[in-house]
Order: C-alpha cells, then sequence, then structure tokens
C-alpha cells in the first residue's frame, strides 16, 4: 500500500508529499511519471515524480490544489493511503552532456523540473535555471534548484522577488549574453508555448515536457493525443516530452479545455 | 485418459444412458428453440447499468437442454475454444442438477457466466451443433444454457470451488488480467501452481471491466468469477505495469519460473484525417473507459465524460456497438454507426447489431469519413462523409469498400467515436529483450505450445492475435497452461 509518509506546504496551494512506493521508486528516471487515484469514485490524474528515494522507498510528489482531484490529493495527510498509485509512467528525460542548458520552470512545473535539473549537472551540464511564477509565495524549491545550478534567475509577474517580468524575459537575457546549447521547459502549456517561440527564433533545441489530460496511462485511451511535426503522437507513451518546437501548443490548449 | 474419452466415460454413466432414453429424438428435436427475454428497447436505450438480456427461467432452461441429443460425437465441443464438455453440462440442466452443471463448466471454463454472455456462439460451439450441421434447425441454445448454469450457481450461493491438487509451490506470473490472464491463471492454480497476476489498471478484469458496457456483461459477474479464482489461490497485484514498475529481471529475480504474457491490444487506432483531435473526437477505449472503468456518468465519480447529442461511432465491430449503445444511454438523440462496408461485412455480433437497431441506433453503411471541423472552441461540430460502393474482394475474401468519386456529405455531429481496430500493446516487446514481433507488433508463439523464442515466457490473446474475441484469449490461456505445465514437469 502507498502510505503518505511526509507533508508540507511549500505555499497555501502547494503541497509536497512524500509517498511509500518501494517498486516506483527503484525503476523511476528523471522525467517519468505516475497516476495516482483518490477513493473509490476518485479520477486517474498524471503527476509528474519530483524526487524519490529507493534506501526509504519512498517518491515525492508536488501538486497544486487547482480542482476536484488535485484538492483531494492536497487534503492527504501523513499515516493516510493513496488509493491507487501506478508508474512509473512515460519516457524518462533523455540526459547527456549537452554544454549550457537552461532549464526553464513555472509554477509548480519547478518540482518536476527539479531531477531533470539535478540530472543534467550531474552529466556535466552547465545549468542556468530559470524559475517564474505569479507572485513570491509561490516560487518553490528554490533551494534545491540552486544546488544543482551554476546561476539561478527568479523572475515574478509582480516583482515581489527576483526580477519582475515573465520567464521569457529572464531566458532572453541568457540568450543574448551566451551561446544555449539546449532548453527544457515544464511549466503552464502557455508557459511553454512562449518559451518554444523564443528559442525557435534563436535556433536553440528545446525540451518541453506536456501535461495533458489523461485515462489510463499507458496508451490504451489516447485522451492525451497531441500533434507533434504534423502527428498524432500519445503523451503518456511517446512523452511526457518532446521537441517542443514541433508541439501544436495551440491544439493542446484547446484540448486541456476539454472538460471546461 | 484423453479428454475425448474422459467425456466418453461421463457419456456413459447411468443416469445419462436413462435420461437420453426418457424422451424420443424426435420429440426432443421437435421443439422449438427458447427466446431469451429482454428488456423493452424503449425503456432500457435510458438504462445504463441494466442488463439487456434477462436470462432463462428455469422452465425455459429445463425445456431447451431437453433439445440436446447427448451426441455420441458431440461436435458442439470442437467449435468451443475452450473444449467446454457441453453435453454433460447440458444434460444436468435437463436433470435439474442446475448445481452440477455449473462445476462441470468450471471444469474447463475459468469465466462461464462471462463466456455465456459475450460469446459469438453463432460462429463456435452453436454453429457446430447437429441441428444446424445436419437437420437445418436451430441449434440448441448453448450459450443460454451455459449462462443459466452460471448466474443459478451464483444466485444459489453455493459456488463450488474446483479441487485443487496439492501445491507445488512453483511460482507462475501472469501479466494482464484480461480474459487470457485469467483462463491460465485459473488452470495453472488447479494444477497446483503459485499463481500472480499483475494489472496495471486499479481494477481486475481487463476489457470484461474498461469495454463491454455492463448492459452486456455486469461487473458484478466478472467479480464474482474472480473471487472464484482468488478461492483457488491466485493473486492479483493491480497497480502494477510488468516492464515498467518491475521487470522481466525482476520476475526472475523473484523465483517466477514462467510467466505468460496476456496484455492485451490496448492500443487505440486512429484514422489519421484532418480535424481528429479535435475536442470531442475520442477512441472507443477513451469512451468506454470513463464510462465502464470510472463511471463517470455518475454525478459521484470525478471523472468527467462529454455526452453527444449527435454521436457519430465509426467502425461496426462489438466495440463499436457497445459505444453507440452507451451513447445513445447516455442521452445521444441520434446515434449513428459509419461504416465503409455493408451490413453483410459488420463484425460484431448480429445480436449486437440487433439490439443497436431496436434502440434507435441510424446505421449509415458504406460511408467513410475523411475529414471533420470544429467550432471556434476546438469542439467537433461536423463531418465530412465519403460515400462508399463494394469493389472486387481483396485477399480476405471481403468486398474492398471503393470511394464513389466527388459522392461526399456533411452532417453536424458533436460526438465522434472512433472505433476502428485496437493495436497490441508495445510495453511488453520493447522491454523483454529478445522477445520476437511481428510487423504488426504481435508477439511470435509456436502456435502448439504458446510459447515465445524467450525460453519461460509464453503468450497469447490478443498481443499474439491482434484485437480478436474473449474467447480465443481464454482458449490460448488454457492451450499456454497446458504447455506451461507440461514443459515445467519436465
Amino acid at each position: 500500500m502507498n502510505k503518505v509518509i511526509e507533508k508540507e506546504y511549500f505555499s497555501p496551494k502547494v503541497v509536497k508529499l512524500v509517498i511509500e512506493a518501494p517498486l516506483i521508486a527503484r525503476s523511476r528516471r528523471a522525467g517519468h511519471f505516475v497516476i495516482v487515484k483518490i477513493g473509490e469514485k476518485g479520477e486517474r490524474i498524471p503527476l509528474t515524480i519530483a524526487d524519490s528515494d529507493i534506501e526509504k522507498g519512498t517518491i515525492t510528489l508536488v501538486v497544486q490544489d487547482v480542482g476536484r482531484s488535485s484538492q483531494k490529493i492536497c487534503a492527504l495527510e501523513a499515516g493516510d493511503y493513496v488509493t491507487d498509485l501506478v508508474g512509473p509512467l512515460g519516457k524518462a528525460t533523455h540526459i547527456e552532456k549537452f554544454g549550457t542548458v537552461i532549464c526553464a520552470g513555472g509554477g509548480v512545473g519547478v518540482a518536476p523540473m527539479l531531477p531533470i535539473i539535478e540530472a543534467m549537472k550531474k552529466a556535466g551540464n552547465r545549468v542556468i535555471s530559470v524559475l517564474a511564477a505569479r507572485t513570491k509565495d509561490l516560487i518553490i524549491l528554490e533551494e534545491q534548484v540552486a544546488k544543482y545550478s551554476d546561476e539561478l534567475i527568479i523572475m515574478t509577474d509582480d516583482g515581489s522577488y527576483g526580477n519582475q517580468g515573465l520567464i521569457t524575459n529572464g531566458i532572453e537575457k541568457v540568450i543574448e549574453r551566451e551561446k544555449v546549447d539546449l532548453c527544457v521547459t515544464i511549466g503552464p502549456a502557455i508557459m511553454m508555448k512562449f518559451v518554444s517561440l523564443l528559442t525557435q527564433k534563436h535556433n536553440i533545441p528545446t525540451m518541453a515536457s506536456l501535461n495533458t489530460i489523461m485515462v489510463d496511462g499507458t496508451g490504451m485511451c489516447g485522451a492525451c493525443r497531441i500533434t507533434v511535426g504534423g502527428k498524432t503522437k500519445f503523451v503518456c507513451v511517446d512523452g511526457p516530452e518532446f521537441d517542443a518546437h514541433q508541439v501544436d501548443f495551440d491544439e493542446m490548449l484547446l484540448r486541456l479545455r476539454a472538460y471546461n | 485418459m484423453t479428454r475425448q474419452e474422459y467425456m466418453k466415460q461421463k457419456r456413459s454413466e447411468e443416469w445419462r444412458d436413462e435420461l437420453r432414453r426418457s424422451l424420443k429424438a424426435k420429440e426432443r428435436s421437435d421443439r422449438p428453440r427458447v427466446h431469451m427475454t429482454e428488456l423493452d428497447p424503449e425503456y432500457r436505450s435510458h438504462q445504463l447499468k441494466e442488463e439487456v438480456n434477462r436470462g432463462l427461467t428455469e422452465e425455459q432452461a429445463l425445456f431447451e437442454a431437453a433439445r440436446c441429443l447427448d451426441c455420441a460425437n458431440p461436435t458442439c465441443v470442437t467449435g468451443c475454444p475452450v473444449e467446454i464438455d457441453i453435453p454433460t453440462f447440458v444434460k444436468n440442466i435437463e436433470r435439474g442438477e442446475f448445481l452440477e452443471a455449473a462445476k462441470s463448466l468450471k471444469e474447463t471454463s475459468a469465466l462461464p457466466a462471462v463466456c455465456g454472455r459475450v460469446c459469438p456462439q453463432e460462429k463456435q460451439c452453436e454453429s457446430k451443433c447437429i441441428y444446424i450441421q445436419k437437420m437445418k434447425k436451430e441449434p440448441v441454445a448453448i450459450g443460454y444454457l451455459e449462462r443459466f448454469a452460471a448466474d443459478y450457481e451464483r444466485m444459489s450461493g453455493q459456488i463450488s470451488i474446483p479441487e485443487i491438487p496439492e501445491r507445488n509451490g512453483i511460482k507462475i506470473a501472469v501479466v494482464g488480467s484480461g480474459p487470457a490472464g485469467l483462463s491460465f491463471a485459473g488452470d495453472m492454480a488447479k494444477r497446483g501452481y503459485d499463481v500472480t497476476v499483475f494489472e496495471a489498471l486499479h481494477e481486475i478484469g481487463g476489457v470484461l471491466k474498461y469495454g463491454i458496457p455492463e448492459f452486456r456483461l455486469p461487473n458484478e459477474i466478472v467479480d464474482v468469477e474472480i473471487g472464484v479464482l482468488e478461492k483457488l489461490g491466485v493473486k492479483f497485484m493491480k497497480n502494477c505495469i510488468v516492464g515498467k514498475t518491475i521487470s522481466h529481471e525482476d520476475l526472475h529475480a523473484e523465483g517466477f519460473k514462467g510467466i505468460f504474457v496476456a496484455s492485451g491490444a490496448g492500443l487505440p487506432n486512429f484514422m489519421n484525417i484532418p480535424g481528429e483531435n479535435l475536442i470531442g473526437v475520442m477512441s472507443s477505449n477513451e469512451f468506454l473507459t470513463r464510462v465502464n472503468l470510472m463511471d463517470a456518468s455518475n454525478p459521484e465519480s470525478d471523472t468527467p465524460v462529454q455526452t453527444g447529442k449527435k454521436v457519430a461511432v465509426i467502425g461496426a465491430g462489438n466495440t463499436a456497438m457497445d459505444s453507440v449503445r452507451t451513447a445513445r444511454r447516455l442521452g445521444a438523440e441520434r446515434a449513428m454507426i459509419i461504416y465503409r462496408r455493408s451490413e453483410e461485412e459488420m463484425p460484431a455480433r448480429v445480436e449486437e447489431v440487433k439490439h443497436a437497431k431496436e434502440e434507435g441506433v441510424e446505421f449509415m453503411t458504406l460511408h467513410n469519413p475523411i475529414q471533420y471541423e470544429g467550432n471556434e472552441k476546438g469542439q467537433v461540430c461536423r463531418m465530412q462523409l465519403q460515400k462508399m460502393e463494394l469493389g472486387e474482394a481483396d485477399a480476405s475474401g471481403r468486398r474492398r469498400p471503393v470511394a464513389i468519386e466527388g459522392a461526399t456529405e456533411w452532417i453536424d455531429v458533436d460526438e465522434v467515436i472512433v472505433s476502428v481496430g485496437v493495436s497490441p500493446n508495445p510495453l511488453i516487446p520493447s522491454t523483454f529483450a529478445g522477445l520476437e514481433v511481428t510487423k504488426w507488433g504481435t508477439i511470435v508463439i509456436n502456435e502448439e505450445t504458446m510459447r515465445t523464442d524467450l525460453p519461460d515466457v509464453y503468450a497469447g490473446g490478443d498481443i499474439v492475435r491482434g484485437g480478436a474475441t474473449v474467447i480465443l484469449a481464454m482458449g490460448d490461456g488454457r492451450k499456454a497452461a497446458a504447455a506451461m505445465d507440461e514443459a515445467l514437469k519436465g
């Protein structure tokens, strides 16, 4: 059974949960996700694994309360059990020494970005992390990100912390100043779209980790399908990471609103 | 003793002999075949979970069972992929020993209540019945009787558990808990093996749970049959994906001596036509999984589902019929089957097509979608159909549909369910090093033994066949169990 071992609030709406899942902890790699279901009538929702501890047999999830299902997950306390937890799912992030890598994380997307930042650093890359959020309270995991980054740039919409401006303003500053070999981006779809447009202009290869609607998460249904380079792909098995410059973000944004 | 000898021995028991003589063959064959009661079409087309077929009454079952002539060489058995001893169970019904009939079924079938409902008997056992083969009469209603016996036992509360020989302690892993995996697991448990079934989803049953709707196969019935397997000692591990959560090597390390891969053909095919990624266009797997597995139409469920007023289902297999009838039950005013061939070529069971028509489903045969258009919100609002005609027969003997140049039309839709087949799940082939697959992604096996080219790995069901039927999958499970047992006994 998957017991919640530890709970921590990053902000009133963002929760970190450390969950017992020894088999998943052992086989997961950076970029993998799990499907979580809470309660008998719960929905299956995808969440990227933010961290794991093989010794303790745990995985870490960071969840933002945005609706019915995420609210149920955020309401779990230490000692509670997750009804259903399955993974690791998707393809792991391709990690190698690229040179200079920008890791651009928005909002709660910083959590799944963290293992990638760590792996990129360990692979010998120069890592520049750009974190962005609406306001100071929503900047999470700053310390951990800083630990594995050669440089950390923080952007807030309202200027309450770091630099005032959007994530693209932060990235642009780096691009103007030095050669960047790769950009990795995780965050709201609209943010990833604009990061992608910017890096495309500068010919910087870019990977985006997509967060579409899913049901089974194993390739069985196609709820998560998107168009990449003119072809239909299933995010749960072909992704979640794709060449951002090939992704039809406008279609993805529409599909995300299917149940709104 | 071979299976045939065993059935002969059963046939020569005294009571069978007496029963045969109790009624003249002519009197038996003059009886008309029973008709199963069904829910009223208008009523049932609004009831998502109520089963359409109501089953036979005891009187009906007794009457029908007596139609069976208890042939010396029962050809019906050869039409059954799991070789159920049909005459023995039918004759037990005739003499009123309903529990005995159910017990007899369970010797060879892990899921009799399921098979009695979803098998295409008209193409299997019943097609080989002497009545239809030699006498041009309607065959004995074997499927109805199988269902009757299994239902009777379940409702009696006296469910028998097949005898288990001494446990041999040998650990066997099954990948997937659909019909192939369950059938295999049951057979191996009956041979004394220590069987664990690994299932990726949070429910056991595979397509029996996420695919086939409750109005055709109630979940409760599947659960009761799974309960029998648990009593036989089969262990189930849900939320565990072999190849992801645990690897082939992990299974070895944990001492599993044989692995049966029955991971199915879960990947939905799309047609790759313009507009197919619009909101409101989905695979039948997604639609049925939301409704059946996630109970999405229940307000208490957190999973949403779109419910269209004008729904088109593309395809004409059983999955298409399940989808269109489900859409109707969720409130579709217009529920349409769009099929590029004619009714004659439809792969769905005749009964499903009949039920769909009675429930008000429209059939647009010789039509094929070529594109979808959406509104400003990206929601599908109409589709363009190409009119077709039938041309020459292709290699499979089916006449090929050919587009009639220039003949297209647009129709308004607000939901489209694509049901044009499934492909084998690539997860196991891609994570089991050395496993040979065909260009269609099916696992290559020795057809006699169901063994792959990895010595400890066997496979069956849709992962070797592509999308096929429940009972063929069960037959594969049975064959693989016999062969693996043989190999392990060495």
